[in-house]
């Protein structure tokens, strides 16, 4: 995810300090993975660098300066493509699971009881993302959904695989 | 001899069945506990389904155990085998389960009528149901004029209309929308769970299976209890 872009989006409902940034961030994306402030400010200081936010005003308190940032007609304009440009789409060619299955066949391991313990942990992963679902609201549903979509088509390609095992292993070992 | 885990509610050994030349199981086990809601997983034609209709006295295996509530279901004569699934088991399948010539309110109320519920009072219990599955304004129409996922919410306020104490669902969602799939399993494991019922539900959809406790995995006609391999 792009740090910048989604500092920039949040910025256009109107200017904020890096505090408050951070904290609609977290709320927002940061479930799993809270920003530092060293990120924040870093951000920052590198959307001021190139035009695409500006300093609002500062405030002074007991600790540092405060700065308020607000965006630029150039960083609404960098936003807007941002979300106009497709993501491209990862093909996962280099998976460290298909690497094992293979592995487990050439060294006559049991790659079926790898692919059965590998489909237990994706479960697991699953149950938790429905426990946190069944619980949260919309937006939680919304980014579990995602996960699990995701989890659930390495599923797929896992009980394709357990059901071609046989004819990996003739050609592995071939 | 059999080995049972200590407090099952149900539970199977050893369970052998062919139908002709084919093997369906093969020494499969099983077990749940009062409950517990148990994924049954594995590719088309592993046996997953053949496993249900044996733990759930449908089919009699060609060996092996099973024993509800520490009973012995190969003892049983055919009528207590068939007094056992109307009292304490509750079916759900994919579809085609409801009676079309009857209202939804009367399909949900049936399994209390055939165990000799007066109408008014099955009726009621079954609307009640029909709220707690969020389809109690369909009471009048017949299956044929809801949607598929309403009509499943049907089938499971009836499969669970009598208090039993284990729910067998074979693909509950199979004919449904992620969406409708999903909202079908939030409010079946929830009452099941409010009820204290096992349910044995046999699905290949991970999603689906992410609704239970644990899963076993049948291959072949074997299971593997993925709890107990990790």
């Amino acid at each position: 995810m792009s740090i910048g872009h989604t500092l920039l989006g949040l910025l256009e409902s109107g200017p904020r300090h890096g505090y408050d940034l951070k904290r609609a961030f977290d709320e927002k994306f940061g479930h799993d993975r809270p920003l530092h402030y060293g990120q924040v400010y870093s951000t920052m200081s590198r959307l001021l660098k190139n035009g695409l936010v500006e300093v609002d005003g500062i405030e002074a308190g007991d600790g540092p300066e405060r700065k308020r940032y607000a965006i630029t007609d150039a960083g609404v304009s960098d936003v807007a493509l941002w979300l106009a440009t497709p993501e491209k789409p990862e093909p996962y060619l280099q998976s460290t699971l298909y690497t094992k299955v293979v592995l487990a066949l050439l060294t006559h391991r049991n790659a079926a009881d790898l692919l059965d313990t590998q489909r237990s942990e994706h479960l697991r992963m699953m149950r938790i993302l429905t426990d946190r679902k069944r619980n949260g609201d919309l937006a939680d549903q919304l980014i579990c959904d995602h996960a699990l979509f995701h989890l659930e088509a390495d599923l797929r390609w896992l009980e394709l695989t357990a059901a071609r095992l046989d004819k990996l292993a003739e050609a592995v070992t071939r | 001899m059999t080995h049972h885990p200590a407090g099952s509610l149900l539970a199977a050994s050893g369970l052998r069945k062919t139908y002709g030349p084919t093997t369906a199981l093969d020494g499969a086990e099983f077990s749940i506990h009062p409950g517990e809601v148990v994924a049954v997983m594995g590719p088309s034609g592993s046996g997953k389904s053949t496993l249900l209709h044996c733990l759930a006295g449908i089919v009699p295996p060609d060996a092996g155990s099973i024993t509800y509530n520490g009973q012995e279901m190969a003892g049983l004569s055919d009528t207590q085998r068939s007094a056992l699934r109307r009292s304490e088991f509750g079916f759900v399948f994919q579809f085609g389960q409801l009676v079309p010539e009857l209202t939804c309110v009367e399909n949900v109320a049936l399994p209390l009528r055939l165990n000799g519920t007066g109408r008014k009072e099955a009726e009621r219990t079954a609307l009640a149901w029909m709220e707690r599955l969020e389809v109690d304004d369909l009471g009048a129409k017949r299956p044929g004029e809801v949607s598929g996922g309403q009509g499943q919410r049907v089938a499971v306020a009836r499969a669970l209309v009598t208090g039993p104490r284990v729910l067998f669902a074979d693909e509950p969602t199979g004919a449904l929308d992620s969406l409708n799939g999903e909202r079908v399993m939030e409010l079946l494991t929830e009452a099941a769970r409010s009820t204290n019922a096992a349910v044995v539900l046999v699905t290949h959809e991970a999603r689906v299976a992410a609704y239970s406790d644990r899963e076993i995995v049948v291959r072949d006609g074997k299971s593997r209890d993925m709890e107990r391999a990790v």
